[in-house]
């Protein structure tokens, strides 16, 4: 009795997303979404633009709050926190935006130590070596401390923005499609950096992304969503939950045709559709 | 959060009499709901930041930036404001005063007026349209790139670290630009009255000093309170629910300049209303407060 326990111990997920929906106003974005996510697995979550995957990550963190259902983080429902239970739990979680969201007002110096100025236990000391030495993990040298994030590029901010997301080395870890915009060579540094954040650490990655290279490259297991319009009545929205060995072999077309980059019947939709007639209320432009 | 269907009611009723009267109450219905609910979330969010203050006052470096820009760099505007409007005031009032020969009255009348009303609503004004707007647009574009989301992802409140300190610093230096813009009011009706028009100056202060009492200069400086509140959480109400893109920011500094005007406007109605009622409650007859 005492192992089969232990056992359910260890198989507890870090991460449980239990019959989750959400809706803005009166669009349903996500409905009756469940997922386990044990610790130290990286995840990568697929899917076309508006299916609802950053929606998805951040409803994890608590930043959108689910309209049914419960999300949980090692055990706790985040839902039922309150706001400074939330804060304090959240220094658990490291958060790479699409677009770095670095805070313009700050340096980059500034932006990397403001989740240890947050948690108030470091002296200036050590926060100054703590930032140096996350921002050379990254490529990044001393000189951009003092820099503005509107100075630096694209690639550059992102990288600030995984080092400002690892400072306080996280126990989970959401990269919301960390690669787009950038070009290849790039890509591939950021997907590096991912791996090598892995590697150092045990931290559980959550990664948000429409490239497939970067998908294969980081990917334990591939979590494919759908947007609801396109699902047939009563079907999950999750439409493959697999690794990426089960992806190159899956049956599903919807899947293959994303994996694949073919357009499919969305090409046949755009062909099929009549011109609109020119009326009075046509648009003008 | 429930959610209310946006389905346009001309589509659901037909083009019947009943039907038009049907999609007509429908319309009304749904913008009361969205009033009350519009209501409801910005009841909220002075809640949330009334709690965040009582909890724990905000850092020092998110404090003084802001006592800056709401204090010190709002002085010159507010000055040259209050010097104008004194100066306008003596020139629109002198010829009416002096038909009745009674321009050293002038003094009482324009130091009155700017003591009580004009100096704290024109205060008020210039720190919803300087201030106010730049809240709005500032934290509206924070939302829209993803800067509070960050904020609240990094473990630090959002409300605490950006509302709170604005606020404080609206609450606490409005009385202070009052006292300026009334001082510089006063300064310019004194300029334009006594050295320009070459009023006496003896009974131009004497005047003003029988007609302007401490509680008058009391009840501007608690309108102003409640000004600098009202500016604070409706800036940073709307910079927080900014729709996305750049016409977004646009429209949520505008609606903060608006709003906060209109409830500027409400609360200097329904203030001077409240504190004339007290003031008559306790001196029934028109004795001086102090």
């Amino acid at each position: 009795m005492m192992i089969e326990q232990l056992l359910d111990e260890q198989q507890q997920p870090l991460v449980e997303i239990k019959d989750v929906s959400v809706a803005f106003e009166n669009q349903n974005i996500l409905q009756d979404v469940n997922l386990k996510i044990p610790a130290g697995e990286t995840l990568v979550l697929l899917g076309e633009s508006g299916c609802g995957k950053t929606v998805l990550m951040k409803t994890i963190i608590g930043l959108v709050q689910p309209t049914s259902g419960a999300v949980s983080f090692d055990g706790q429902n985040i839902n039922e926190l309150n706001d400074q239970d939330l804060s304090y739990l959240r220094l658990r979680f490291g958060f790479v935006f699409q677009n770095a969201a670095l805070f313009d007002s700050m340096t980059i110096g500034q932006n990397v130590a403001f989740p240890l100025r947050q948690h108030g236990r470091f002296n200036s000391n050590q926060i100054r070596d703590m930032v140096i030495a996350r921002l050379s993990e990254v490529g990044l040298p001393d000189s951009v401390v003092h820099k503005k994030p509107a100075e630096l590029s694209g690639g550059m901010r992102k990288r600030v923005g995984l080092a400002r997301a690892l400072v306080m080395n996280p126990e989970l870890i959401m990269y919301d499609e960390p690669t787009t915009g950038l070009d290849p060579i790039m890509s591939d540094v950021i997907n590096e950096l991912i791996i090598r954040t892995r590697r150092r650490n045990p931290v559980t990655s959550i990664v948000v992304t429409h490239d497939m290279n970067t998908a294969r490259k980081v990917a334990d297991r591939l979590v494919m969503l759908m947007p609801l319009n396109r699902l047939s009545p009563g079907e999950s929205q999750i439409i493959f939950d697999g690794t990426p060995a089960e992806l190159d072999s899956t049956r599903d077309r919807r899947v293959r045709q994303f994996v694949n980059g073919e357009a499919g019947e969305r090409l046949m939709e755009l062909r099929g559709r009549n011109p609109v007639e020119p009326t009075e209320t046509s648009y003008n432009f | 959060m429930s959610t209310i269907p946006n389905t346009p009611t001309h589509d659901i009723f037909d083009n019947t009499y009943v039907g038009r009267l049907a999609s007509w109450i429908a319309d009304w219905g749904k913008l009361v709901i969205d009033s009350l609910v519009a209501f409801g979330a910005f009841s909220l969010f002075n809640l949330r930041t009334l709690r965040w203050m009582t909890t724990r006052l905000p850092r020092s470096e998110t404090i003084w930036p802001n006592f800056y820009r709401v204090g010190v760099s709002s002085l010159p505007v507010i000055a040259l404001t209050g010097t104008f409007i004194g100066m306008v005031l003596a020139v629109q009032s002198y010829f009416q005063f002096r038909q009745i020969g009674l321009e050293t009255r002038l003094g009482a009348v324009i130091n009155m007026t700017l003591v009580r009303e004009l100096g704290p609503v024109l205060a008020a004004t210039m720190l919803a349209g300087r201030v106010g707007s730049a809240m709005a647009a500032e934290l509206g574009t924070m939302r829209v790139t993803e800067q509070i989301d960050a904020l609240a992802a990094m473990g630090a409140n959002p409300i605490h670290y950006l509302v709170v300190p604005r606020f404080l610093a609206c609450l606490f230096l409005i009385p202070t630009l009052t006292v300026m813009a009334d001082f510089m009011g006063v300064a310019g009706g004194h300029f334009y009255g006594v050295t320009w028009l070459e009023i006496d100056i003896h009974h131009y202060w004497s005047n003003s000093i029988q007609a302007v009492t401490n509680f008058d200069l009391m009840v501007g400086l608690i309108k102003s309170v409640f000004f600098g509140a009202a500016i604070a959480m409706v800036s940073c109400y709307q910079g927080f629910n900014c729709d996305a893109g750049a016409e977004g920011v646009g429209r949520a500094s505008t609606n903060s300049f608006v709003q906060s005007f209109v409830m500027i406007l409400l609360l200097d109605l329904t203030l001077g209303i409240i504190l004339d009622n007290f003031y008559f409650m306790f001196y029934p007859d028109g004795a001086s407060f102090f």
